[in-house]
């Protein structure tokens, strides 16, 4: 397997759900890295409130769940007319662990092939305050979890496009007006960060205009990417986006 | 790879959820409302500087050629009953939009709930004329419904929602969107067969509405079918009926003889729809033309005095 390096991709992207039925393996691997990416981090969440695991369980299992999703290839049986990829993923999921293979199984694999790239103990961390409170239910987790690592990728990819056009300081308006801001006692203004990136408040509002454009394009071309339908991807769209009840809390 | 939190993650959901006007002379101000094919923002005009109402699509290809058709039907209909479109285009990320006056005001049954049966009626006389324009250049409505309809603060009128407006001389094109409005929708448009009296069904529908707010009315003989003002309501139901025939050859032939119809009611005149019966006839007669009645009493009576005081 190829995954390990999930910040590398490259700036255009196929059809992730396409490719995975691909025959040419590499184009296959690719996309499992890429659906890796956006849906460990679901998994584990899942894994973790749904089934109630303790970390060291739900880590072994998030990692044989890709793992055999890459070697069995189910991932390739999804069928677009049937449901949506996401919730595709989600029922694969659910039947991997109803089979429940329990923890001296996985380990006399030896683990198979592991995943380097992820950060379990972040993930932990963020899912914490989640478990403890218990809100919500599992499935919009699953979704929320997945909206956050496409969004997460989105960021990603307008960093390295940012960087191919030269254009740093929009990225960097970008994390500090859009990314941290939301989360800072105060917003900054633009003339804040005109100043802090000795910019005019002119360029700032351009650079976060352009800034925000590129983003929003990069978010529904990672929809796009896990569409197999463009029925779907607007429906996807439609749901992904806007403000939903949950972002209230 | 970053880490979002909950609230930075909402912040950049509604923000790529925002549409890119900025190529434009529109500043995107705030959301007004959805509807199913599209968000209506507040917005404005730079240029002019004035407020104007945004129509976007939710979505790229969504609906992108329904959301075209609506802004035309509106650009072809110039009336003060039809709210007036100002442009049209397309975004960079391929969504269609439309702009167009912003109607303030309430919802048609919300300001019908407050006023006269009267004061009702005249509302949906404009409603009516505003149709029965739209019918004359050829163009059909079929989602009438009070929520569609929009009353100023003068009690101007403005018909919204043209998304499944087509154009009556238009047979063969069938209608693909989940069209009308249970309740509202008449039979046949169901079938995909529709002309002129599709819209006077969904008129009648309106009309049954106000009519039935009227009986809801404390009163003190309410059931009898007389209301508080004391007029007898059964020529407004039989309006009602007619226009709402299960077969369109039993409706009203247009829009103008539905109107025609409930005017005579609103004048106190016999109404086509309604076969009198004669005592009925004689206290409407009475009423309406109380005052002459009343004319003829005093100066008859007036003559008997003179007779008597002549002697
Ligand atoms: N020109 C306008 N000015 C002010 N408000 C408007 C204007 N046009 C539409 N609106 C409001 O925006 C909202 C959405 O309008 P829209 O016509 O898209 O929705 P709708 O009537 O629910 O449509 P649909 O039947 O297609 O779902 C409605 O609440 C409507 O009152």
């Amino acid at each position: 397997m190829t995954a390990g390096h999930p910040d590398a991709f490259p700036l255009t992207r196929h059809s992730v759900v396409r490719a995975i039925a691909s025959a040419d393996p590499e184009a296959r691997a690719q996309a499992y890295d890429a659906i890796i990416r956006s849906y460990w981090r679901p998994v584990y969440a899942y894994i973790r409130m749904r089934w109630r695991r303790d970390p060291a369980d739900a880590q072994d299992l998030t990692q044989e769940f890709f793992t055999r999703a890459f070697e069995k290839e189910y991932l390739a049986r999804y069928d677009a007319s049937k449901a949506r990829f996401r919730t595709f993923v989600r029922t694969c999921l659910e039947a991997f662990l109803s089979k429940d293979y329990d923890a001296a199984h996985r380990r006399k694999r030896g683990g198979g092939a592991r995943i380097e790239s992820l950060d379990f103990a972040r993930a932990d961390a963020d899912l914490a305050a989640h478990l403890r409170s218990d809100a919500g239910d599992p499935e919009s987790w699953f979704r929320r979890e997945w909206t956050r690592a496409l969004f997460a990728d989105a960021v990603a990819r307008l960093h390295a496009e940012c960087d191919a056009a030269g254009r740093p300081q929009a990225f960097e308006a970008f994390v500090r007006y859009d990314i941290d801001g939301p989360d800072a006692p105060v917003r900054p203004t633009y003339a804040a960060l005109a100043r802090d990136l000795g910019m005019s408040v002119t360029d700032v509002t351009n650079q976060l205009a352009w800034a925000r454009r590129t983003f929003r394009a990069g978010v529904l071309d990672a929809i796009r990417a896990f569409c197999a339908t463009d029925e779907e991807f607007r429906a996807e769209a439609r749901d992904l986006l806007g403000a939903t009840p949950e972002d209230a809390r | 790879m970053t880490w979002l939190s909950d609230r930075a993650l909402g912040h950049l959901k509604s923000m790529a959820d925002l549409p890119d006007f900025s190529a434009t002379r529109y500043d995107i101000e705030e959301e007004i409302g959805r509807g199913g094919m599209g968000i209506v923002f507040r917005g404005r005009d730079r240029e002019l500087a004035r407020e104007v109402a945004v129509k976007v699509t939710t979505w790229p290809g969504a609906d992108v050629d329904r959301l075209r058709d609506e802004a035309r039907v509106l650009a072809a209909l110039e009336h003060p009953g039809i709210v007036a479109v100002h442009d049209a285009g397309r975004l960079p990320d391929g969504r269609a939009y439309y702009v167009m006056a912003i109607v303030r005001g309430e919802r048609f049954d919300e300001r019908a709930a407050r006023v006269t049966l009267a004061d009702r009626l005249r509302l949906f006389d404009r409603v009516c004329d505003t149709v029965a324009f739209a019918h004359a250049r050829g163009i059909l409505h079929l989602d009438l419904k009070p929520a569609n309809i929009m009353v100023g603060p003068y009690g101007d009128v403005r018909v919204l929602d043209w998304g499944l407006a087509r154009l009556g001389s238009d047979p063969g094109r069938p209608i693909t969107h989940m069209a009308g409005t249970e309740g509202y929708m008449a039979p046949e448009q169901a079938r995909g067969i529709v002309d002129e009296r599709s819209d006077v069904y969904a008129l009648g529908a309106i009309l049954r509405g106000l009519v039935a707010a009227e009986s809801a009315l404390p009163s003190r003989d309410r059931g009898s079918g007389v209301p508080a003002t004391g007029r007898p309501l059964r020529p407004l139901h039989s309006i009602v009926m007619r226009a709402m025939a299960e077969d369109p050859t039993n409706r009203y032939a247009d829009v103008a003889s539905l109107a025609a119809d409930v005017r005579r009611f609103v004048d106190g005149h016999a109404v086509d729809a309604y076969r009198e019966p004669a005592l009925e006839r004689i206290a409407r007669v009475g009423r309406t033309y109380r005052t002459a009645i009343a004319l003829v009493f005093a100066y008859l009576a007036m003559r008997i005095v003179l007779i008597f005081w002549g002697r």
